[in-house]
């Protein structure tokens, strides 16, 4: 799970780091406002989005009066910015964070992951910031010192001393570096973070300031925190995903046509895989879940159709624990409840697949039946296609 | 003797009151596991499914000489229980909870870390099916019937494309030793490789199948391995390739972050290694039968 920069900075400020002076705003008007508030003569009014790269996509506007925050919050506010993380639809700016200026004299690096190979938290920091740690890795690669921190003890101080000396920092730095080291440690502990970015945490006048912060937080801990859920943004997720996930189910949206409704992660995916290979292109992940229930197949069904891209939807479950026939009669339900338009091709596998296959044929003989999962991926594009040239007939 | 499990191995199962810990372990007697009782805290002195029911994996170590345990304990409190199995001297233990947050299970990898090899706990899991070895014993949510008895070993991440895989090997007439999970989570108990070292020391083990997906370096490492230590032949297939960048496709484990972490890259890696290419998720039977026949004829 994601949250704005604003938010994360709220959470880095309450442990002691520095951050320029700035404030929300949801206007033209109040931003101009804010300016003003924050005084000065120079300005950043910076689109708040669930997304890295924000500048390059015109989403970090400099300004030199409060006329220019102005025109500059009216040109962000209600437009979609689209970065290479977002998607080609982009992401809707609702909110706006000024922010005053500051002097620039260094730029760092300071990134907090969960490290799978260590299984441990890992920081990762540069001396030089301000360019993405991708970029970082391939163009100073030299320039990247490392600590992993041990569950048992947490982060040390010294760890904090090695980066900081390692960025090349001195005299009073080496103090101010580590505490902010230390606390954004310590904002990434206490709130389960997934990963923490500060980049670029600048030196300016003797002083450490977080310029930018992206934050992310793991899904499976924010049962137990409940002020990181407050911070959630419907208005940034893919409808489709909200939708779904409203509803238990996990899905992933798609660029393609078909609809896919599979039970389980790992065969999820490999279906996907069997679509590409057959010359299709899978227009959602989703995994209903071990129990495939009728009410679940139905759900599925729902969320699938809120993608109008869907021509055709397959639905693969492997039935183990669970009876062939009970699926297939979550199927037919489904198919009267929901109404599906378009046309369905269903793979089942497992225990009492033939009777399965037998209700389906009975009472829902519209049903493309396949029999492997090659045969349900062919028979998917095979019937997108027909769709395709039906409507070119027309 | 397959790996981790056979028919002799006694069991308890942690979470053993619950609906889901009452329903498998119903599945698991039928099966043939050795079912010795299991853990709920506060129930303990009583009995279910007349087997009796301890307050602790301690206890009921003690009373019931306990080797291997499975945890259907909910996620906020599997950890603990896993570290409780581990403390008492349990010799395997496969979780099957999702949602464990990864910061506990750092805390759990810390922790084992205090046994010395020979007296520490070996943990597969969380956020898998568990482990069968066909005919023998079942410590898992699979379909037994799926699975039949033969000589190829199975690691994989997730359930049901393990069961997809089973089901391809049993149509085309392929035994298997072992079925182990690993688990969809990024931070799990045992890697690919650890699983693929058993497999290797195993007599009743001649071929491995390891299905992997996208995320994490363990595919990359078991591979790399595996060209070093490993005889007998290693087949792979890699879910995801449509995966795009960023996107937790379910598992929580299920993620490209870094270079190297998706599909093209994985399956890249361990075909460079020298290992087989599962092509398709339609073709697990049929290559585990032409690398078996290949290695027939060669014998």
């Amino acid at each position: 799970m994601d949250i704005h920069e604003y938010q994360a900075k709220e959470l880095l400020a309450k442990q002691g780091i520095r951050l320029p002076r700035g404030a929300l705003a949801y206007s033209p008007e109040q931003a101009a406002y804010r300016a003003s508030e924050i005084g000065g003569t120079a300005w950043v009014v910076k689109a708040q989005i669930h997304s890295g790269a924000r500048g390059k996509a015109g989403g970090i506007i400099l300004c030199r009066s409060e006329k220019e925050v102005e025109d500059a919050a009216d040109k962000l506010l209600g437009a979609r910015l689209v970065t290479h993380q977002t998607g080609e639809r982009g992401k809707l700016v609702s909110r706006l964070y000024i922010e005053e200026t500051v002097q620039i004299d260094r730029e760092i690096y300071l990134g907090f992951v969960l490290d799978r190979k260590e299984e441990r938290i890992m920081i990762v920091a540069s001396g030089s910031g301000g360019m993405e740690i991708e970029e970082i890795a391939e163009n100073e690669p030299d320039s990247i010192v490392r600590q992993v921190v041990d569950p048992g003890v947490g982060m040390l101080p010294f760890q904090a001393r090695e980066l900081a000396f390692g960025l090349g920092l001195d005299g009073a730095l080496i103090g101010k570096a580590c505490q902010a080291i230390m606390g954004s440690y310590r904002v990434f502990r206490d709130h389960d973070a997934a990963m923490l970015e500060i980049n670029p945490l600048v030196v300016s006048h003797d002083e450490i300031y977080a310029l930018d912060c992206k934050m992310s937080f793991d899904e499976n801990a924010v049962f137990r925190r409940p002020e990181i859920m407050e911070l959630r943004d419907k208005s940034q997720e893919d409808p489709r995903e909200t939708f779904a996930s409203d509803r238990g189910l996990s899905y992933v949206g798609l660029e393609g046509n078909i609809g896919c409704i599979i039970n389980g992660a790992g065969l999820a995916m490999a279906t996907l895989d069997m679509i590409k290979i057959a010359g299709g292109e899978p227009a959602n992940f989703l995994d209903i879940g071990g129990g495939a229930s009728p009410e679940r197949v139905a759900k599925s069904f729902r969320a699938v159709l809120q993608d109008r891209k869907v021509e055709v939807i397959l639905v693969n479950i492997f039935a183990g624990i669970n009876r062939c026939d009970w699926v297939a009669e979550g199927v037919v339900k489904a198919l009267e409840e929901v109404g599906v338009g378009v046309p369905l091709v269903v793979r089942l596998s497992g225990t009492k697949v033939e009777e399965g296959r037998a209700i389906l044929k009975e009472r829902a003989p519209s049903v493309i039946v396949a029999d492997t999962l090659k045969d349900a991926a062919e028979k998917a594009v095979a019937a997108r296609k027909g769709a395709e040239s039906t409507v070119a007939a027309q | 003797m397959a790996i981790l499990i056979d028919e002799t191995t006694p069991v308890i199962v942690q979470g053993f009151t619950g609906r889901i810990g009452t329903f498998h372990a119903e599945e698991m007697l039928a099966y043939g596991t050795n079912v010795v009782g299991g853990v709920t805290p506060g129930k303990g002195g009583g009995t279910h499914m007349d087997l009796p029911v301890f307050n602790t994996v301690k206890g009921a170590v003690r009373e019931t000489g306990a080797e291997a345990s499975i945890i259907f304990v909910p996620p906020p409190f599997a950890a603990d229980a896993i570290m409780e199995a581990a403390d008492a001297g349990i010799k395997y233990c496969t979780c099957i909870t999702d949602g464990i947050p990864a910061q506990d299970m750092m805390r759990v990898k810390r922790y084992m870390r205090r046994y010395r090899s020979d007296l520490k706990m070996r943990l597969t899991g969380p956020n898998c099916a568990g482990t069968i070895s066909p005919g023998r014993a079942m410590l898992g949510i699979m379909p037994g019937q799926i699975y039949t008895q033969g000589r190829v070993g199975v690691v994989g991440r997730s359930g049901t494309l393990g069961y997809e895989a089973a089901s391809q090997m049993q149509a085309h007439g392929i035994g298997i030793s072992t079925s182990v999970g690993i688990g969809g989570d990024p931070i799990n108990g045992s890697s690919f490789k650890d699983i693929l070292m058993l497999f290797e020391e195993d007599p009743d083990t001649d071929a491995v199948v390891m299905i992997g997906e996208i995320g994490g370096p363990q595919e990359a490492e078991a591979a790399e391995w595996a060209r070093e230590h490993m005889k007998k032949p290693l087949m792979a297939y890699v879910a995801g390739l449509s995966a795009p960048k960023g996107k937790k496709m379910g598992h929580a484990g299920a993620i490209v972050q870094a270079f190297g972490e998706s599909a093209q890259e994985k399956v890249e890696i361990i075909r460079e290694a020298g290992h087989t290419i599962i092509p398709n998720p339609s073709a697990f039977g049929e290559t585990v039968e032409a690398v078996l026949s290949g290695r027939k004829a060669a014998a």
